[in-house]
């Protein structure tokens, strides 16, 4: 792996933390999910955290993101707090978004994470309209979209990548190609192969192929990448080359993959592949490793605490934020108190 | 006071909006060269230029995903769907993102998007463009539907739901864009949830929206010359409904028929007779009834596209039988 002139001392330990928490993170949410404390679907990162963390180090503060439903990595490289997307896997009314979205749906607007997006290529026209926005008020701003290969193969995708670049619009197309849309691989899928970037030549757009599992390589082609998509010329696609090293998500018993297929790919794991070369090349000593692993570690025991130890949303949650504030609003949701709320009838618990 | 059409009701309120407010912008399929599929936008490409009055690739999911994107970053924009038929091919953006955004983001993002489009049947256009499917927008929680009947309805609601902080579904039926009525020039809004009587009568109470309004008007003067007196009341809003109106109106009536264009089977008729019977059971003289498109494809033949809707003597038939008056 080479290093790039640019990478100082204090770039390159805020890399490597944020990788380790992102890794440690996503092991102790599946462990939570094991004792029933997180429900639901659980889509973690492990392996794939190059990929967040080298792309997000380069944007700017008020650019957006958008991200789909395996978006833990994505929200913790944003800087959305540990503490409060833990809380939001685990439903309380402290998350990031009350305990209303859960681990496929985190948003935090005040960081422009407009949010885990759980319909496969479904949030790429959103990411369109950011851009159309941004466009409309001639800021400087960009947005970056992440997705997987399952996604190439809807409409949306097809649809949002001919708008962008009909309209010149500033955003990032970032795909994750991990292999697998669930538990189909790629090649099952979509019909020029494992190699998808070349399905943005149709629509004019620059595309280039990326290692995912080196967080240098990716954020020196994000940084160019924004480069471009800044200055007015339209979207650019980067396809990112990486692999889960564990399920689609943790109820997946991953029968559709061999052994040998991930044993391949853990060898280039990206943490150890950064931690090796920034070793090699003195940018990093191993006790600041051992005191960044440290740090994590207090960090998710934080978080987890955090979390534990907040409430669950209030009964009166189930109809806040349904509809803003205006007086029709008001009244339908007046309308439902009458028939519906828990005080008045506990039908509603049995049909859940 | 002046009088217009509702098409030009729509125009002169999209007009006001993007005068008033440089965050207004439209998109749509054919609104700007082509000067409006239903020449509503005709002349604002050239008043606002292209960058606020969008001609769009044929393109429905991405185009009203975009819509909700461009919401989400604080614009307001309004987006035409050609017809109420192409939405299907948006669906999962209209109800997965525009709808749910606000109440997974608890609060962080609002979604400020008016969605116009052409609902209806009648042009015998056949099954894929002659249907009417805002009753199914009506379902969905984190979503309004507007569906005036007449040219001050349309003006008043179209204002209020450019102001809205919600995704709105706009629904104007094709055969109404040259129906008259007056218009004040002074401002206005029409809320909301609020149903408007359009006829008195205490006889029977016939619930309608959009073009049925005028098939139940039509039922209703031809009843009174026999000496039955019908009450029309108009929607207006599907959701959210004023369901108060309507039942305020039965109460006085003890008698109800809900008349809509679309199937009878899953529509939003069902629902009303089941409001209304919740809330107003002790007062009928007898079961509310329905009078709905028939349940098929419609057909393209005059004739049998005839027989396929709701008309003034189906509705009189059904009161008959019903009620024996």
């Amino acid at each position: 792996m080479a290093l790039a002139v640019d990478l100082d001392k204090t770039l390159v330990a805020d890399l490597y933390r944020q990788m380790v928490l992102i890794r440690r993170f996503e092991e102790r949410s599946g462990w939570l999910y094991m004792q029933g404390k997180v429900r639901g679907f659980l889509h973690q990162y492990n392996g794939e955290e190059a990929i967040a963390v080298g792309a997000i180090s380069v944007l700017k503060d008020d650019d957006y993101i958008i991200s789909h439903y395996r978006d833990h990595g994505h929200a913790l490289a944003r800087g959305l707090d540990p503490g409060r997307v833990m809380a939001e896997l685990m439903g309380k009314v402290t998350g990031t978004s009350g305990g209303k979205g859960g681990s496929m749906h985190l948003f935090d607007v005040s960081k422009g994470f407009m949010g885990g997006h759980a319909i496969v290529g479904g949030h790429l026209p959103l990411a369109t309209g950011l851009a159309l926005a941004i466009k409309y008020r001639r800021e400087e701003r960009a947005v970056l979209c992440f997705f997987g290969d399952g996604a190439v193969s809807q409409g949306e995708f097809h649809e949002s990548l001919n708008l962008a670049s009909l309209w010149q619009l500033p955003v990032l197309f970032f795909l994750e190609n991990n292999l697998y849309g669930m538990g189909t691989h790629v090649e099952r899928t979509h019909a020029a192969g494992r190699d998808v970037y070349g399905a943005a030549d149709a629509y004019g757009i620059a595309s280039h192929q990326i290692d995912g599992m080196d967080v240098v390589a990716v954020r020196e082609a994000a940084a160019e990448a924004l480069l471009k998509v800044r200055s007015g010329d339209g979207p650019v696609l980067l396809e990112a080359m990486t692999y889960r090293f564990v399920g689609h998500s943790v109820q997946d018993p991953v029968a559709y993959r061999d052994n040998a297929e991930l044993e391949t790919w853990r060898s280039r794991d990206p943490i150890d592949l950064f931690k090796k070369s920034v070793l090699e090349d003195a940018l990093m000593e191993q006790s600041a490793i051992d005191e960044i692993e440290a740090d994590v570690a207090t960090t998710v025991d934080e978080a987890v605490r955090f979390a534990e130890e907040s409430d669950d949303p209030p009964p009166e949650a189930l109809y806040e934020n349904v509809y803003g504030a205006a007086p029709h609003a008001a009244s339908e949701e007046a309308d439902h108190d009458e028939a519906d709320s828990p005080e008045e009838s506990e039908d509603w618990v049995a049909d859940a | 006071m002046p009088e217009t059409t509702l098409r030009e009701a729509i125009a002169r309120g999209l007009r006001e909006a993007m005068e008033g407010d440089d965050r207004v912008f439209l998109m749509g399929e054919d609104i700007d060269r082509y000067q409006g599929p239903y020449a509503v936008t005709r002349g604002l490409g050239e008043q606002f230029g292209p960058e606020r009055v969008k001609d769009t690739p044929i393109s429905e999911s991405a185009v009203v995903g975009a819509g909700v994107g461009a919401a989400m970053a604080g614009l307001r924009p309004i987006v035409e769907v050609m017809t109420i038929n192409f939405i299907l091919l948006a669906l999962d953006q209209v109800v997965n993102n525009a709808a749910k955004l606000r109440y997974m983001s608890n609060g962080q993002i609002t979604v400020p998007l008016v969605i116009r489009t052409v609902t209806g049947g009648g042009a015998q256009l056949a099954a894929t463009h002659s249907q009417s499917l805002e009753g199914w927008f009506a379902s969905v929680p984190g979503l309004k539907v507007a569906v005036p009947s007449d040219p001050y309805d349309a003006l008043g609601l179209l204002r209020a739901a450019i102001a809205d902080e919600d995704p709105v579904i706009f629904a104007e039926h094709a055969l109404l864009y040259r129906t008259r009525g007056e218009v004040p020039d002074e401002p206005y809004e029409v809320a909301f949830g609020e149903a408007k009587v359009k006829r008195e009568g205490g006889d029977v109470t016939l619930v309608a929206y959009s073009r049925m309004v005028h098939v139940a008007l039509e039922a209703a003067a031809t009843l009174a010359a026999r000496g039955v007196e019908a009450e029309v009341v108009d929607l207006r809003t599907l959701r959210p409904l004023d369901i108060d109106t309507v039942v305020e109106s039965v109460k006085k009536t003890g008698r109800a028929v809900v008349v809509e264009e679309t199937w009878r089977t899953g529509g939003f008729a069902g629902e009303l007779a089941s409001a209304i019977q919740e809330r107003a059971f002790d007062h009928l003289d007898g079961p509310v009834g329905r009078v709905g498109g028939a349940d098929v494809p419609t057909p393209y033949n005059r004739g049998l596209e005839e027989a396929a809707f709701p008309n003034a003597e189906r509705v009189i038939a059904a009161i008959e039988k019903l009620f024996g008056i």
